[in-house]
């Protein structure tokens, strides 16, 4: 009995250090989304690229981790800054679903970019191996725990983004309202390529975090895309505290599955998750009541 | 006729099944569905595993594939169909992915990432010549069908609704039509039509296996839907020829980079997949043949 609990625990423990890498590119995708109005499917990609960058770096050049996320970061905003302009913004007016469907063709054509340059054989990054940490009868992977630890940070560092500064206001006023918003002097334009660097950046660190955590290849975002979406849609769609929140619902759902499900089918869970939610709570844990 | 060009209209038959389904559902409707390949694939297997396991006529499992296609596609849209569109857009991408996952690991049933092989063909494949002439007079003739059946539907007072649907929704409400009703049998209607275009595959190749409901697939029919133009049929066949001539002219044009490793090939012609259809998107969205906006009554 005890051994089934500790067996629980040690699942949770992993879903909620799991969790933690999914809230960055969750709330990339939830924060697009109320930002911009449509899912961007292309998350997937820019992830894929922030994984490639940091590989780079920390490779070729010996970078340690924690210098290397921000440059993730950077490598998918500037990208997803690039997107937007070449893509999106010249499709403005167009449907919210056409915008969908030509974000999941960005996403093949940046996938199938890296997959040109790199091929599909897995590489992993290359850092100090270090000892399991063990409390109690639980088992703390150090390398996780950096990786959950800088997501955090990350995450913190957004929220004091949009609470606390004016730009902050501006983003949040246009997720709220874009034409109340561009009545009020807000520069809608900018701020939508702003989030588009923030959204895809957070996709890319975590990204590198992914790809410390594991190996990376070109369709390491396109694998966890599902559980994005999940984490997104549980939170409720467009709520950034609802993505952090999904993301741990998601993770901890998916390590405590395994008990009963072979592991290739923890990503079913994320789908499954999906289906419940929108047929009892569409507006997810943290939405708000909108049609 | 060549060998080659049958082969490849045969295929273009089989996408045009799918490009007329696509068309009903987002085109007409205004339902997109991204996991069309996810549809694909349930059609597939289904008359695969009817047809070899329980010796099935292939009558009998290109009709089972396409009510489990019906079935399954309106499970999906009643989870969504009260919600914004966008919610369609992500489970049905998502529902894509889980198919795949159960025809990979599933081995007991589907065989894994080795496929179903011998699946029997509606005329024996021994007649070599005869067999893939035969077989192409059937699939033009099954889409042929599909197609008249699409624009009479979509002409009809039942489809003025779906446009108004697709539209405004709201406005359509208000008037009286019970929108979550059209747009179920709708979806519904369209995912039995793309489980046909499996079956049918598979019948024809004697084979499938997961590799072939990839997501790209899904890029392929959207590409297809927007050359030849969203909302009328005439649109959606001819984009799925037009389809298979580029891509067959891709890889001809292969050839031409020969220093490029296979990977590299086949990232390059992904790649002008996906350029091709953000262009359309930009620079022609009605596509080749324009929707008519008819008077009203017409």
């Amino acid at each position: 009995m005890l051994d089934v609990l500790t067996q629980v625990a040690q699942l949770a423990l992993n879903g909620i250090m799991t969790g933690a890498v999914l809230a960055m590119p969750a709330i990339g995708f939830t924060l697009l989304y109320a930002v911009l109005g449509f899912p961007n499917f292309a998350v997937s990609g820019h992830l894929a690229v922030g994984a490639f960058a940091g590989w780079i770096l920390n490779t070729h050049y010996g970078w340690p981790l924690w210098a290397v996320v921000p440059f993730g970061f950077i490598a998918a905003g500037v990208l997803g800054v690039a997107t937007q302009r070449v893509v999106v913004e010249p499709l403005r007016g167009a449907a919210s679903i056409t915008l969908a469907i030509a974000s999941v063709a960005v996403a093949l054509l940046i996938e199938n970019a890296l997959r040109f340059g790199f091929g599909n054989t897995l590489r992993s990054y290359d850092l100090p191996l270090a000892r399991d940490v063990t409390i109690g009868a639980l088992r703390f992977g150090p390398q996780q725990m950096q990786t959950a630890a800088v997501a955090i940070v990350v995450m913190l560092l957004l929220f004091a983004l949009l609470r606390y500064t004016r730009l902050g206001r501006a983003i949040r006023a246009t997720a709220d309202n874009a034409s109340l918003a561009a009545v009020k002097g807000i520069d809608t334009v900018a701020i939508a390529r702003l989030v588009a660097f923030v959204g895809m950046g957070l996709a890319g660190a975590s990204g590198v975090l992914l790809g410390a955590d594991t190996a990376i290849d070109p369709l390491i975002g396109f694998r966890l895309v599902l559980a994005v979406f999940a984490a997104a849609v549980v939170g409720g769609l467009g709520s950034i505290p609802g993505a952090v929140l999904g993301a741990l619902v998601i993770g901890i759902a998916e390590e405590v599955s395994t008990i009963v499900l072979p592991s290739d089918y923890k990503s079913a869970v994320g789908f499954l998750l999906i289906l419940l939610f929108l047929t009892f709570r569409p507006r997810g844990l943290l939405g708000e009541r909108r049609n | 006729m060549d060998n080659y060009l049958i082969a490849m209209a045969t295929i273009a038959c089989v996408y045009g099944l799918m490009t007329v389904s696509l068309n009903l559902s987002w085109g007409v409707t205004g339902m997109v569905n991204l996991g069309i390949a996810g549809f694909f694939g349930i059609g597939a297997y289904t008359s695969a595993l009817l047809t070899t396991r329980l010796g099935w006529p292939v009558v009998a499992g290109v009709a089972s594939a396409m009510v489990a296609g019906a079935l399954v596609g309106a499970v999906l849209s009643i989870a969504t169909l009260r919600l914004r569109d966008d919610y369609l857009a992500i489970v049905t991408l998502g529902f894509a992915e889980i198919v795949r996952l159960v025809a990979l690991n599933e081995l007991w049933l589907t065989n894994g990432s080795d496929g179903i092989s011998g699946i029997p063909a509606p005329i024996p494949r021994g007649y070599g010549y005869g067999f893939s002439l035969a077989f192409l007079a059937l699939i033009a003739a099954l889409l042929a069908l599909a197609a008249w059946s699409a624009s009479r539907l979509q002409r009809s007072p039942y489809g003025r609704v779906l446009r108004a649907i697709r539209d405004d929704a709201d406005v359509t409400a208000v008037a009286g039509k019970d929108v979550v009703r059209f747009k179920l049998k709708t979806f519904a209607l369209s995912t039995a039509i793309a489980g046909a275009a499996g079956a049918m595959y598979g019948h024809y190749t004697s084979f499938v296996a997961p590799d072939l409901f990839a997501p790209l697939l899904t890029i392929y029919i959207f590409l297809a839907l927007t050359i030849g133009g969203t909302g009328n049929v005439k649109g959606a066949v001819l984009g799925a020829f037009v389809l298979i001539a580029i891509l067959e002219g891709s890889r001809y044009s292969a050839a031409f980079l020969p220093e490029l490793s296979a990977v590299q090939q086949s990232a390059v012609r992904e790649m002008v997949v996906a350029a091709l259809f953000l262009l359309c998107l930009r620079f022609r969205p009605r596509g080749l043949v324009p929707e008519r906006m008819g008077a009203a009554g017409e």
